[in-house]
């Protein structure tokens, strides 16, 4: 064998080796450093001095932080975390980087303000960058549902929400579902109609899949909300007619001339306790729902995200 | 045992664009060194006399053939350690002196630290560069790097010097050097090979050569043989501007050049012309056997070559 | 064998030492190291920060253009020149070559950093008088600087293997900026589908993780840096510079020198 062959085989051998090595440890280095796309973040929450760094590619650092944002979410979330401390920094700095980004205005009005674990818990800071956005965007009436959304679903305020939904009505080209959710909002707050109407809104208007996926939570929620409460007056009517509670749902079901048993979202029978309440077989299934939890149910404080596909 | 033997070397490139278009730059070469000899490679520019040695050396491989130098194949890389290689206008780390240049190829060569400093000093004197020894190349005239690289050429002791064109950009008193160190390379038991397209040079060292034309060999053989009084002729060289008549009798042909007549004549007419001229009270200046010189063979053998051109890519 | 790297390796840092370009550049490096303390002065209280952030930064962009533009410098106006032709006439191996020019190169770097950091710290010692032990983290950051430098160094040998000094400096560069983002091109990769998400990833994986050896603001900080950390930088950079040499040795053993 010539040198020369000799020296080849022996390269090749190597560059394989070292490239699969060096693969393999980059992998393991990234699970040493979890924080590392927040670093910046972490030392640095101004957005002023980052910016001033960028050296002009204010463009390119925005979209860098704005992955950086997505996949830190996606991270802790993974990590069933219990805090989002540095959302609101990120989608800061991002904005301010690049105001009229728009997705981390969307990504802000679901994640920062809900408690944890499903958000930042900050809801003033996510009217700030709201009204960050709309200074910056006079134009775009998208900005003026995300601040509604936010009055609407974690401040239950129902009158700035409907101001909200008003004033992006007035800019040209807004949906006309802005003026109907105005008005809803004013009149009906409270109503599942109102909320179920702004989360299909909100699931339509985004393709980011974390935003969708928890609106489609939402309106599972309702959804379930709307069948127990109705469940619930079926079994009280039964009580009124019977003097009893019905032995089960089966009974309910054949009594009201339901077509079969009623089922959940996801197909499993509700059912009925001992003393008469109906409640969801799973739960755990149905983040975000406040009726037909069992007795004594502690919600997980895992993040409620969970869908079946 | 051959000093150099090549085998149907060639060198195919791909030139153009998009690299499709072949250009060959050798055709299939077969060419003996002998050991102890000094062998002219001689070509116009760009014949593809460079382009062999560079094969030789390891720096281009070529497309197809082999060679062997000193009993072992050109890659051999314990070859290097017996050759030495001068390449065509050569360019050294100009931060470095002389001295420390010398050390540095010694190092890489192998020579054992004691030898290489005595080695060092003797071809910087050898090459005469010992005043400038402390001197950084940069500051080196063309003539003085030409000695420098023959004097890494020679350091090592090789038994075969490759020089490709060794003479380029010296004196004529450098050149007399190198001629001079090249003869001496030949006593001391060592072959050389050097490419030049200088004749003169080649006719007065080789003893043998090859001549080289569009990456073709066309011609091989001792310069003895090539030039070799081929028609028997002599030269007569007299003073003045006379031509005697018995000269013209004799069949001589005369040229006027200054103030001497330079005549070519059949050998056996040797003595007749010098009759001729001391009747005549005319002054004999030389007389010499008529040689081809290799420049008539040389361009002899590039015109055939021309003709054939259309063969040839 | 081993003795003609060393040769190859102590020449190339000879050639290196004696390039008036690196003088200017350290001169420079440290002029910014000056300038740290004048810059720290004007906001009170993070003196210390702005000294070991600017120092560190100045210490690693320097030597990150060094390493480029000496390396290339070294490389590919050796095989422009025809010093080469000389070189490889002996017995040489075209991979001890690339080797040898690797050590030396790779040895003035660490020198180069040696006085650097002595700047850095100079500076430091000026703004703090006096040493903390958390300062000790500032050599583990000039030390992954150093790993760095590796890294470019093999990746400058790489590329001068087989293209021109100028397009050589211009990937050298470009895989710097890029693998300094390393880690949000892993990040965009993990988010995009299909096509775009292998391509990412292979992208990803290839180019070298600079981001992961930059702990300038930690070390600013004092923030505390695992030994976990320190010895899977280090082996990473080792195999990463195995495998940019591997690649030069395979190219450069096969290429026609004209």
């Amino acid at each position: 064998m010539t040198s020369r062959r000799r020296t080849t085989i022996v390269a090749t051998a190597c560059l394989l080796a070292s490239t699969a090595m060096s693969a393999m440890l980059l992998h393991n280095i990234d699970r040493l450093r979890p924080h590392a796309a927040i670093e910046d973040v972490l030392y640095v929450d101004s957005p002023k001095v980052l910016k001033r760094a960028s050296l002009g590619f204010d463009g390119l650092m925005a979209c860098i932080y704005w992955t950086r944002t997505v996949q830190y979410f996606g991270h802790r979330h993974f990590e069933h975390s219990e805090s989002y401390n540095e959302l609101a920094p990120l989608l800061e700095i991002t904005t301010a980087l690049d105001p009229k980004l728009y997705p981390p205005y969307q990504f802000g009005a679901s994640f920062l303000a809900p408690a944890p674990p499903n958000g930042a818990g900050q809801p003033d800071r996510a009217i700030q960058l709201m009204n960050f956005g709309i200074a910056h965007n006079p134009d775009n009436w998208q900005m003026y549902q995300n601040l509604g959304f936010i009055y609407y679903t974690e401040l239950r305020n129902y009158q700035k929400a409907s101001e909200a939904f008003e004033r992006g009505s007035r800019i040209p080209g807004a949906h006309p579902f802005m003026k109907i959710m105005a008005a809803q909002m004013a009149e009906h707050g409270g109503d599942y109609t109102t909320a179920r109407m702004l989360w299909t809104a909100t699931y339509d208007a985004s393709h980011d899949s974390d935003i969708r996926r928890n609106a489609l939570e939402h309106l599972r929620a309702i959804a379930v909300d709307e069948t127990v409460i109705s469940l619930q007056n079926a079994v009280t009517r039964f009580g009124e007619r019977t003097g009893r509670l019905p032995s089960g749902m089966d009974e309910l079901a054949s009594a009201e001339h339901f077509p079969g048993i009623p089922t959940d979202p996801d197909g499993n029978p509700y059912q009925l306790t001992a003393r008469g309440l109906v409640v969801l077989a799973r739960p755990d299934d149905f983040p975000f729902v406040t009726k037909g939890l069992p007795p004594g149910y502690k919600p997980s404080a895992l993040p409620k995200f969970h869908v079946k596909d | 045992m051959a000093a150099i033997e090549i085998l149907a070397l060639e060198k195919t490139y791909m030139v153009g664009f998009w690299r499709k278009r072949p250009k060959r730059a050798l055709h299939p070469l077969n060419l003996t060194v002998e050991d102890g000899e000094i062998f002219g490679f001689l070509g116009p520019n760009g014949a593809g006399k460079t382009t062999t040695l560079k094969i030789l050396m390891g720096l281009v491989f070529p497309t197809a053939g082999s060679a062997r130098i000193l009993g072992r194949d050109w890659s051999d890389p314990e070859v290097k350690a017996q050759i030495g290689f001068l390449p065509e206008q050569p360019y050294f780390y100009d931060y470095l002196t002389a001295h420390e240049l010398l050390d540095y190829y010694g190092q890489l060569s192998g020579v054992p630290a004691k030898e290489r400093k005595r080695r060092v000093e003797e071809m910087l004197s050898r090459v005469g560069l010992q005043d400038v020894k402390g001197v950084q190349l940069r500051k080196f005239s063309k003539g003085m790097l030409q000695r420098v690289g023959i004097a890494q050429s020679i350091l090592h002791d090789p038994k075969l010097v490759f020089l490709d064109e060794p003479m380029s950009g010296l004196d004529p008193l450098g050149r007399r050097d190198v001629r001079d160190l090249i003869e001496q390379l030949k006593q001391e038991g060592k072959t050389v090979f050097f490419s030049t397209h200088i004749l003169s040079d080649a006719e007065s060292l080789c003893d043998r050569v090859a001549i080289i034309h569009k990456g073709e060999l066309r011609g091989v053989g001792a310069v003895e043989d090539l030039t070799s009084a081929v028609q028997g002729k002599i030269e007569v060289i007299w003073q003045g501007t006379q031509i005697p008549s018995s000269m013209k009798a004799l069949g001589a042909e005369c040229y006027v050049s200054g103030e001497t007549v330079r005549a070519a004549l059949p050998e056996n007419q040797q003595d007749a012309a010098i009759d001729a001229l001391r009747r005549e009270r005319i002054r004999l200046i030389a007389i010499t056997p008529l040689r081809t010189s290799l420049e008539t063979y040389f361009v002899e053998k590039l015109q055939h070559s021309q003709t054939t051109a259309g063969k040839t890519s | 064998m081993n003795s003609r790297i060393a040769h190859i390796a102590t020449n190339t840092f000879r050639e290196a030492v004696r390039d008036r370009v690196l003088y200017n550049l350290i001169a420079f490096a440290l002029l910014l190291s000056a300038a740290a303390i004048l810059i720290g002065q004007i906001s009170i209280d993070v003196e210390r920060l702005v000294v070991v952030n600017l120092g560190l930064t100045a210490v690693s962009l320097f030597g990150v253009v060094i390493a480029i533009f000496i390396g290339i410098g070294l490389v590919s106006k050796e095989i422009e020149k025809r010093t080469l032709y000389t070189v490889l006439s002996r017995p040489v191996r075209r991979w001890e070559f690339i080797v040898g020019k690797f050590f030396g190169l790779a040895g003035t770097l660490v020198v180069n950093t040696f006085f650097m950091g002595i700047g850095v710290f100079g500076a430091l010692l000026y703004v703090a008088h006096r040493f903390h032990a958390s300062d000790a983290l500032i050599l583990v950051a000039l030390y992954f600087i150093v790993l760095e430098f590796f890294i470019i160094c093999s990746l400058s040998l790489l590329f001068s293997s087989f293209s021109t000094p100028m397009l050589s400096a211009v990937f050298a560069f470009s895989l710097f900026v890029i693998g300094s983002f390393a880690d949000d091109l892993r990040g965009f990769a993990a988010i995009s589908h299909g096509l775009t998400h292998w391509v990412a990833t292979a992208v990803a994986y290839l180019v070298p993780n600079f981001s992961a050896l930059n702990v300038i603001s930690a070390v600013a900080h004092q923030q505390a840096l695992s030994p976990q950390l320190i010895l899977q930088n280090t082996l990473y950079a080792a195999f990463y510079t195995v495998m940019a040499l591997s690649g030069a040795v395979l190219i450069f053993e096969r290429r026609n020198l004209k």
